[in-house]
Order: structure tokens, then C-alpha cells, then sequence
């Protein structure tokens, strides 16, 4: 039997590398696919540029246009914020730079922890909302299948196991991390195969889309 | 599997490349793209999210062209489509959509869902599973050589008429000239004043044009019902004729479709680039004004707006000369929320028009343009597609608007400075 000690070395230790393993090379195995498909050379002539086109919706498809804000602001308003408040707990929390500069070699300013602990809170909230919202709005209860409610559970999860373990409820500390750690395993293995996969295919798919319409001159 | 479905199924394949599957991968369910097209504005139907429409299509890219997919698929874990569930999907995919790509503009993940719609035709048609009016009319384009089945004579006889009545002059077959102007079906039989406008503005700018008596049909039918292969040969009779009467520029009339055919889609159909230019109609008569060569005088006194046909504004980056040509010509032009390259469609490109099981839909849709017009209370509609022409007159008698349409190349005809007058306006 594990004592808690060792259970905590395993995850942080092979576990971890082999969750990091896969999502490694499942990402890079679904850009390939996509990527080896192609696509034809465009044999009309051209009236703008696809690669500015490309890039300029890369960035610009971050900003809604005015109307579809106001017809989906719910949508729009929580998808800002579970994203943001996703990165901003991932990224600088202290102990997450700690362990990503024990990784990689690389460090940046933390922000207050109070400051990621508000930040938590109202993820956790929002994506509560997000999931409320798509049991009860129409279109989204119509397009959800069991993987979209898989990937919202997995996106809560290290939100809130990580929340939980900071604030040390429940049983001892050591229990706490490793649940949070397998949370974020289970986060990264499972990305590869499921839509999560959009935070890399939509550079991709923004690029097209612009790359079609700036070659035709519009500004997608 | 029947031997249909089986080319269907092939022919979907065939239609996936590498922004097909980035843009599968990427759906995040999010029924952003459901609030940026009319059918389910309109409807409150969620059936009509766009992504929805392309259920077929994701299904196959899944099973042929993911890791994951084909093992999911060998283990009897995701089935494969079913000639059943194409026949279901066929009215999503052609009565409910028109191509215009409104949603291709705000999904957040970049998707562009009218490009898989036009793929996912293809492999519909292969399958057998297009709607009866667009079989028709592709069926007329290939053996008549329009759409609606109008023959050489009949625009033979619109020319003589023109020229008898007006005194125009309408050069048929001439070699060399600059220009070969394109028309479609619905013009010479419907609007032939477009006709005429052009043959009395080129007259006063002096421009050397010519229609074709081999290849004077501008719409492409293939392109609607998704079939390549009879896109292509449209395409190539075009192609054709004006290599023979080697012109400069071959000129897209007013109709949306038509000029997505041959601008865009036309060297990739038949695989090789063209030796000759494609130009709108607005596009030459923008050139025109700015080379001053445009003359006109007066100016329309009623509040005007301008319909943005989506296959030339958004799908095809014809934007600001409309709106400069109108602004010569109009005193009170004003523009609709949303117009330019956000605009709503008419709802009956895309081969809808063409589809009379669509016909109840389309005029119930027609309510967003209705609620876009009403917001300017425009007291006259100008379009530059014959298409959008005629279902706008049909939408607004439908909902009792008493706003006239026009075509935004007759608009600028009648305002032309006539000869002897030779007043700079």
C-alpha cells in the first residue's frame, strides 16, 4: 500500500510524464491529420492577400462584432471570463509558475494570491452558469452530445479541486494535491480526443476562414 | 450499401481537406453561428444551427479521417451515416441554407460553414438526395444552356427588340472586343432593361463589349446543387467563348451566384487559371466613374438603400463600389444595420429560389430583411442581383411593403447625361 507521500511522488513523477506524453503527442498527431489533408492551391486570381487575411482573423475573431454580441451576450460575457479566469489561475499562481520553471526552465511575475483565489471563485461560478446555460438554452441543448458535458466536467475539475486543496477542506493536504493532480492528468490525457482540442485547431481554422476571404478581398 | 450512397459517401471524402477537418475539430458547440442565420432567427427552429446542417459531412471526416474515429468505428462505437439520415438532412442542407456565410463570419473559432455546406452538397447530389428543382434546373443548364431553359433566340429577340425600340446597339460574336458580358436567365427574361443599361452606359463611356452566342448564360447550377463536374463544364463553355473571341475581361452581370461561379470557383473547376479577367458589373462601372468616363446627371430624390447580394459583398469582396456608384446617383442613400459584408440574405440564393419545396420557408424568413428595412424605412430598395431582385419584390408583396426594387446598373443608366447634353454633373 501508497503511504499519501508516495501516491503524491507517483503523480507528480511518472504519472505526470505520461499524461504530459500524451497530450504531447496526441495534439501533434491531431495537427498532423489535419494538416497532411491540404488543401488546393486557389487558381483564381487573387484581389487581397490570404496570409494577412489569415492573420488578421487570427487575431480579429477574438472580438465579436457588435449584433452577435447583443444576440448572444450570455454566451459571449461567460466565455470571456471562464477562459480568462481558466488562464489566469493556470498561469500565475505561484506555485503553478514554481512548477512550470522546475519544467521548463522559465518564470514570470505571480499575481496576489487573493487575487487568484477571486479569480477561482468566479470561474467556478461562471462555468456553473455555462453549464446551466446549456441544459436550458435551446440551440445548445440541441448541439450537446455526452462529450460536450464530459469536457465542461473536465474543465471544472482542476478549477475546483485546486480551489478545494488551497483552501484545505475536507481531509489531509496531500490528499487534496493528488486529487488535483490527477484532475489536471486527466485533463491532459483525454484533450487529444475531444474538442478541448480547439484551443490549438482554432489558429488553424481562424487562418483559413481569413486566408478565403482576404484572397477575395473581405475582411473575414 | 447502395451503390448511391456509396458515391455519396465517396464523394464526401472527397470534399474534406485540411480546412474541413480544422474546422470539425474546432466546434465547440457554442450555437453562436444559430443567432447569425435567418432560418433560425426567423424560426426560433434550432434544427437550423448552420453546424448542425453539416452533421453528415462531421460524421464522415470522424470515421475516415481521425485516429480516433476509425477505431471508434471498427469497434461498432460510431455508426456510419445512413442513406435514411441523408435523405433527412437534404432539407437542411439546400432548403435552409443559402450559402450567404454569415455564419462563417462570427464563429469564434474561425469555422467558415457555408465553405462545408457547399462541400457537403456534393456529396448529397452523389447520394441522390438534392431537391427535384435543382436537379431540373442543372439538368436544363447542361443540355439548353440555362437554368430556366431560355435558348439563344429568345435572347435574340429581347436584342432586336432593344435595338428597335431604344436604337441600341448590341454587339453579339464581335471578336476582340474588351469586354464579354455575361447575362442571366432571369434577366433577358425578366429585367432585360439590365440589358439595355449596359449597351447605353458602355455607348456614352465608349467600351468595347460583346455578348456570345455560344456562352451568354451566367448562373451555374452545378455550383448549387453541388456538382463539380457540371459547374466545370459550365465554366468551360464560358471559357471557351471567350478565348475565341479574345477578349480582355469577361464581365459577371447582376446575379450572385453567377459571379462566385466563374470569379472564384471557375479556374478551380476546370484546373487551370484563366487567360482573360472575371469582373463584376459593378466593378467595371466603378472603374468607369473613376476614370470619369461615367457621366451622369441628377440624382434619385427618394431615401435609397442598398441590398448587398452576399455572393458579392461577403462571399466575394464587392463592397464599396456599389456604394460609390449609388452615391452619384442618389441624393438620401442610406445604409441598413448590418449591410456591406454583415448583411442579411435575401433568402433565396444558394439554389433556394430554384427549389419551390423551399418557397413557404423563404418567404417566412424574408421577415429579417423585412425588420433590417423597416429600421430605415427605406423608400426604395437598388440590389445588383436579379435573384435577390425578384425574391425581394416577392418577400416585400408577402409582408405588404410598397418598396420598389431596382437594379443598381439601371439606376446609374437612367441618370446617364444623354448625348448632346454634355453637361458635366
Amino acid at each position: 500500500m501508497m503511504t499519501e507521500t508516495q501516491l503524491l511522488v507517483w503523480l507528480r513523477g511518472p504519472a505526470l510524464q505520461v499524461a504530459i506524453a500524451i497530450f504531447v503527442v496526441g495534439v501533434a498527431v491531431r495537427l498532423l491529420e489535419v494538416l497532411v489533408l491540404g488543401r488546393k492551391a486557389d487558381l483564381a486570381e487573387a484581389r487581397g492577400s490570404a496570409v494577412a487575411g489569415g492573420m488578421r482573423t487570427i487575431l480579429m475573431r477574438s472580438f465579436p462584432d457588435r449584433a452577435t454580441l447583443q444576440r448572444a451576450a450570455f454566451t459571449e460575457i461567460t466565455g470571456y471570463i471562464f477562459h480568462i479566469g481558466f488562464f489566469v489561475t493556470l498561469l500565475f499562481y505561484a506555485p503553478h509558475i514554481l512548477l512550470f520553471n522546475s519544467a521548463l526552465g522559465i518564470s514570470w511575475p505571480a499575481l496576489p494570491t487573493p487575487v487568484i483565489d477571486a479569480t477561482a471563485v468566479v470561474t467556478i461560478i461562471t462555468l456553473v452558469a455555462v453549464l446551466i446555460h446549456r441544459l436550458t438554452n435551446r440551440v445548445m441543448r440541441f448541439l450537446s452530445r455526452f462529450q460536450d458535458y464530459l469536457v465542461w466536467l473536465l474543465t471544472i475539475l482542476p478549477v475546483v479541486t485546486g480551489y478545494i486543496a488551497f483552501h484545505r477542506i475536507g481531509v489531509t493536504p496531500p490528499i487534496l494535491i493528488a486529487i488535483h493532480i490527477i484532475s489536471v492528468e486527466l485533463f491532459l490525457i483525454v484533450f487529444p480526443f475531444t474538442k478541448l482540442m480547439h484551443a490549438f485547431t482554432l489558429f488553424m481554422s481562424r487562418y483559413y476562414n481569413g486566408a478565403i476571404a482576404g484572397y477575395r478581398g473581405v475582411k473575414s | 450499401m447502395s451503390a448511391s450512397l456509396e458515391r455519396g459517401i465517396h464523394a464526401f471524402k472527397e470534399a474534406i481537406d485540411g480546412p474541413v477537418a480544422s474546422f470539425f475539430s474546432s466546434c465547440v458547440h457554442c450555437g453562436l453561428c444559430a443567432h447569425a442565420c435567418l432560418f433560425y432567427t426567423e424560426t426560433g427552429d434550432p434544427k437550423y444551427t448552420p453546424i448542425h446542417k453539416l452533421e453528415p459531412l462531421r460524421r464522415v471526416w470522424k470515421q475516415e479521417y481521425t485516429f480516433w474515429g476509425r477505431y471508434a468505428r471498427a469497434f461498432g462505437l460510431s455508426k456510419p451515416v445512413t442513406d435514411e439520415e441523408l435523405g433527412e438532412w437534404e432539407t437542411l442542407v439546400y432548403d435552409s441554407c443559402t450559402m450567404c456565410g454569415r455564419c462563417s463570419m462570427v464563429c469564434p473559432v474561425g469555422n467558415d460553414i457555408a465553405y462545408m455546406i457547399r462541400r457537403t452538397r456534393e456529396g448529397m447530389a452523389a447520394a441522390g438526395h438534392a431537391p427535384e428543382g435543382l436537379i431540373g434546373a442543372s439538368r436544363r443548364a447542361v443540355t439548353i444552356g440555362s437554368p430556366m431553359g431560355v435558348k439563344l433566340p429568345a435572347l435574340e429577340a429581347q436584342i432586336r427588340h432593344l435595338e428597335q425600340e431604344a436604337g441600341l446597339t448590341i454587339p453579339v460574336d464581335l471578336e476582340g472586343a474588351d469586354y464579354m458580358c455575361l447575362l442571366s436567365s432571369m434577366e433577358i427574361m425578366n429585367f432585360p432593361e439590365y440589358i439595355g443599361a449596359i449597351a447605353r452606359i458602355f455607348k456614352q463611356a465608349n467600351v468595347s463589349w460583346t455578348i456570345s452566342s455560344e456562352a451568354f448564360e451566367a448562373t451555374n447550377s452545378g455550383i448549387q446543387i453541388g456538382v463539380s463536374e457540371i459547374a466545370a463544364e459550365l465554366v468551360q463553355r464560358v471559357v471557351d467563348a471567350a478565348e475565341k473571341l479574345q477578349v480582355k475581361a469577361v464581365i459577371s452581370p447582376e446575379c450572385g451566384h453567377a459571379y462566385m461561379a466563374i470569379r472564384w470557383e471557375g479556374p478551380n473547376l476546370i484546373g487551370k487559371p484563366f487567360s482573360f479577367q472575371v469582373m463584376h458589373i459593378m466593378e467595371v462601372l466603378d472603374q468607369l466613374r473613376e476614370e470619369g468616363r461615367l457621366k451622369t446627371t441628377g440624382k434619385e430624390k427618394q431615401r435609397l438603400t442598398y441590398h448587398d447580394p452576399c455572393q458579392i459583398a461577403r462571399r466575394g469582396g464587392v463592397l464599396e463600389q456599389p456604394r460609390n456608384l449609388l452615391n452619384i446617383v442618389a441624393e438620401d442613400f442610406v445604409e441598413m444595420p448590418e449591410a456591406g459584408k454583415m448583411n442579411w440574405c435575401c433568402g433565396a440564393g444558394g439554389g433556394v429560389s430554384a427549389n419551390e419545396r423551399a418557397d413557404e420557408l423563404r418567404l417566412r424568413v424574408f421577415n429579417r430583411k423585412k425588420s433590417q428595412l423597416d429600421a430605415v424605412r427605406a423608400e426604395g430598395l437598388v440590389t445588383a442581383c436579379s435573384n435577390c431582385r425578384i425574391y425581394l419584390e416577392e418577400g416585400l408583396e408577402e409582408y405588404h411593403m410598397d418598396i420598389p426594387v431596382t437594379g443598381l446598373t439601371e439606376t446609374i443608366a437612367e441618370h446617364l447625361v444623354e448625348e448632346g447634353e454634355g453637361g458635366e454633373r
